[in-house]
């Protein structure tokens, strides 16, 4: 046999879960962990039951509670909302019934669904991993092939673990040099976005690779792999390396013993071959990417906060005029108003982007000894039982409530406006989660999406804010 | 899944780009556990004013656009959220049918396992499509999946591409996990032989 090309961690993935190829080139890919939460997965069981179909393989798949849930001390007494306790109900009733195993909603194990999955040691380099939510991609950080899907596909993948798939296109985001004070993860991912825009990543998985991605700590790579999707990936991927390794050592669930050695000898395997082909490459330097923020109502309409709110009659078409238009009047900006006079309402540090303990550090760092500013509400929800208990345990929770910051309990919270948190119409917020589109948070929401740091800057200041004039205060 | 062959109907003129699903559906809709009964909220932040009024100025609460079956729009459409509660909306609504220059994935695979054909033509051809939706209810837009043509109330037919598997599904309201289960011996392979390389996927 002839030597074999050169192959993408992408193609490796792929090529190891092929169960068949179908005539027209569609592939029957083999799921290695499906992970499911309330919202997306009850019309799905009903489908089961009413084929009489069973779920194939319980132990590949893990149910947790994470969308529709308050953050506040009320789940303890019970959830309040009559239709989000059905649906939690429902989750626990189809768990039970199916033999899937759930995470219950008062376990300390419990939390957003792409922050546990890599937190216990479930999802592992090589895998492929599907959740019907679209923010999958983040398990890409850990070397996985991990994406989104719709009801129907989960339903697919309970009877039968596989999916109906097409190949997808390799595609290369190459972040090289040293990160500029102030910058983490998320500015990197913002860049990214602001560069290739939402459809840029259309039909392909993106890898992100260069010493910038290397230098990145699991939570950091989790954040940039996390928003491919607003880039119009459905996965994003990183190759595994050491870091990963000492990450998923530390985990509970993760392999043990000889075990381990085994899944690693194979997880080495796996970074993209030199010489592998993608089909399209985008380069950015690290030094150039300045504190990220979103102006706009899509994720690429970013900007450096030293910038301004862009002319909607500038733009080169009279469609992008008209978008622009509609932009500033729902953002409540005028053209040339600096970002940084924004004044904000709100503040939210969570969501699956970034709720990490790495996320929570590093807020709570800016605000030790400085306050909240009057009038600002800000949050900090942690994205998991585990995150929170280690939070702490550190001493964190109590730095960000002298501060006069709100700390809750786990779960996605204001990222997506489902649950009891949520913001009013016209409220300004900044947020570390995904997604700015209008009404996400709220209805008539106004959303700046942002790093950690940025955020707590933002909730001092109480308008947007350069993280580099907030910078931890000594001896405090 | 209801069969779509072909379609002829009002077209409705949504000329935005990047129309996500928190538009289409927002996330405080998602709290059914059936399929049915979204229809009433699509689109609910831009159809409903804040007192639960309908907005005159959205296109699906004007005349004859509120028996609209064809949905025209630009880029990017379905990007963000991967909720099937979008295709269950517009479906329920009425909506078989969106044409525009290009839709996110996870969108155009929903919608097909629905019975709601997404249909990708260039940007200028939309913008064709768009001036003919305007002319409202004297205007009707044929879709027909079988022989893959769009037809513009002049007649123009306009050729479109889709997925050999997809239009077979399509055209026959066919179920794919019923096909795939057909697949199970070849499944079960792949899991013994992957259990024996790879221990630890099964606990081991």
């Amino acid at each position: 046999m002839s030597a074999q090309k050169p192959r993408t961690l992408f193609d490796k993935i792929w090529d190891a879960h092929v169960v068949e190829t179908l005539p027209d080139g569609t592939a029957l890919l083999y799921i290695d962990l499906h992970l499911t939460h309330e919202v997306t997965t009850p019309q799905a069981f009903d489908g089961l039951r009413a084929a009489g179909r069973k779920l194939r393989r319980p132990d590949a798949t893990l149910g947790v509670i994470d969308h529709n849930i308050a953050t506040d001390s009320s789940r303890y007494t019970g959830i309040i909302d009559p239709e989000s306790r059905l649906q939690v109900e429902t989750l626990e009733r189809n768990a039970a019934e199916f033999g899937m195993p759930l995470i219950p909603l008062l376990d300390e194990r419990q939390g957003i669904v792409h922050v546990i999955g890599p937190e216990l040691g479930r999802s592992l380099p090589g895998m492929t991993i599907v959740c019907g939510d679209s923010h999958t991609s983040t398990h890409g950080a850990m070397g996985a092939l991990a994406f989104g899907i719709g009801t129907s596909e989960v339903e697919h993948v309970l009877a039968t673990q596989t999916l109906l798939q097409k190949p997808a296109k390799n595609m290369q985001v190459l972040v090289e040099g040293n990160l500029a004070v102030g910058c983490s993860g998320k500015d990197i991912t913002l860049a990214v976005i602001g560069k290739i825009g939402t459809a840029g990543g259309t039909g392909h998985v993106i890898e992100y690779c260069g010493d910038t991605i290397r230098a990145l700590d699991m939570a950091g790579r989790m954040t940039v792999s996390n928003m491919a999707i607003e880039g119009g990936a459905r996965a994003g991927l990183i190759a595994p390396d050491q870091t990963t390794f000492d990450y998923i050592a530390r985990t509970p669930d993760g392999p043990k013993g000889a075990s381990f050695e085994r899944a690693l000898a194979w997880w080495k395997t796996l970074p993209s071959d030199p010489g592998a082909h993608f089909d399209k490459v985008v380069k950015l330097a690290a030094h150039e990417i300045a504190p990220q923020v979103t102006w706009g109502t899509s994720p690429e309409d970013v900007l450096p906060i030293t910038g301004v709110v862009p002319d909607p009659e500038e733009a080169a078409d009279e469609a992008r005029r008209a978008q622009l238009r509609r932009m500033v009047e729902y953002m409540g900006l005028t053209p040339g108003q600096r970002l940084q006079d924004l004044p904000v309402d709100v503040v939210f540090i969570g969501s699956c982007t970034n709720s990490r303990i790495e996320d929570i550090r590093i807020a709570a760092s800016i605000a030790r000894g400085r306050k909240v500013a009057d009038g600002v509400r800000a949050l900090v929800v942690p994205g998991s039982g585990l995150v929170k208990k280690q939070a702490e345990a550190e001493g964190l929770d109590r730095i960000l409530t002298e501060a006069g910051f709100e700390w809750r309990e786990a779960g996605c919270s204001m990222c997506l406006g489902m649950n009891p948190d949520k913001l009013k119409p016209g409220q300004r917020s900044a947020s570390t989660s995904n997604r700015n589109f209008e009404g996400r948070q709220g209805p008539g929401g106004r959303t700046h999406l942002l790093s950690p740091a940025m955020a707590a800057a933002a909730a001092i200041a109480g308008h947007l804010a350069d993280v580099r004039d907030y910078q931890p205060k000594e001896g405090v | 899944m209801e069969a779509f062959t072909t379609l002829t109907g009002i077209a409705a003129p949504m000329p935005q780009a990047n129309v996500d699903t928190d538009k289409i559906i927002p996330a405080r809709f998602l709290k059914s556990i059936s399929r049915s009964g979204f229809g009433k909220h699509l689109f609910a932040n831009a159809r409903y004013r804040e007192d639960g009024s309908e907005n005159p100025d959205f296109v699906l609460n004007q005349e004859p656009y509120r028996r609209a079956e064809i949905l025209i729009a630009f880029e990017n459409f379905g990007c963000g959220s991967s909720r099937e509660h979008a295709p269950w909306a517009l479906l329920d609504f009425g909506i078989r049918c969106v044409i525009a220059p290009d839709f996110a994935d996870i969108f155009h695979n929903n919608s097909f396992k629905n019975g709601v054909l997404p249909v990708k033509l260039p940007r200028a051809v939309c913008e064709q499509l768009m001036e003919d939706a305007r002319l409202g209810g004297n205007a009707r837009i044929t879709v027909d999946l079988e022989r893959q043509v769009v037809v513009r109330p002049s007649g123009e037919e306009i050729p479109f591409q889709v997925d050999p598997l997809r239009r077979h599904l399509l055209l026959n309201g066919l179920d794919d996990i019923g096909q795939t289960m057909q697949h199970a011996p070849a499944i079960d392979g792949f899991e013994a032989r992957q259990k024996a390389a790879q221990p630890w996927l099964y606990g081991g």
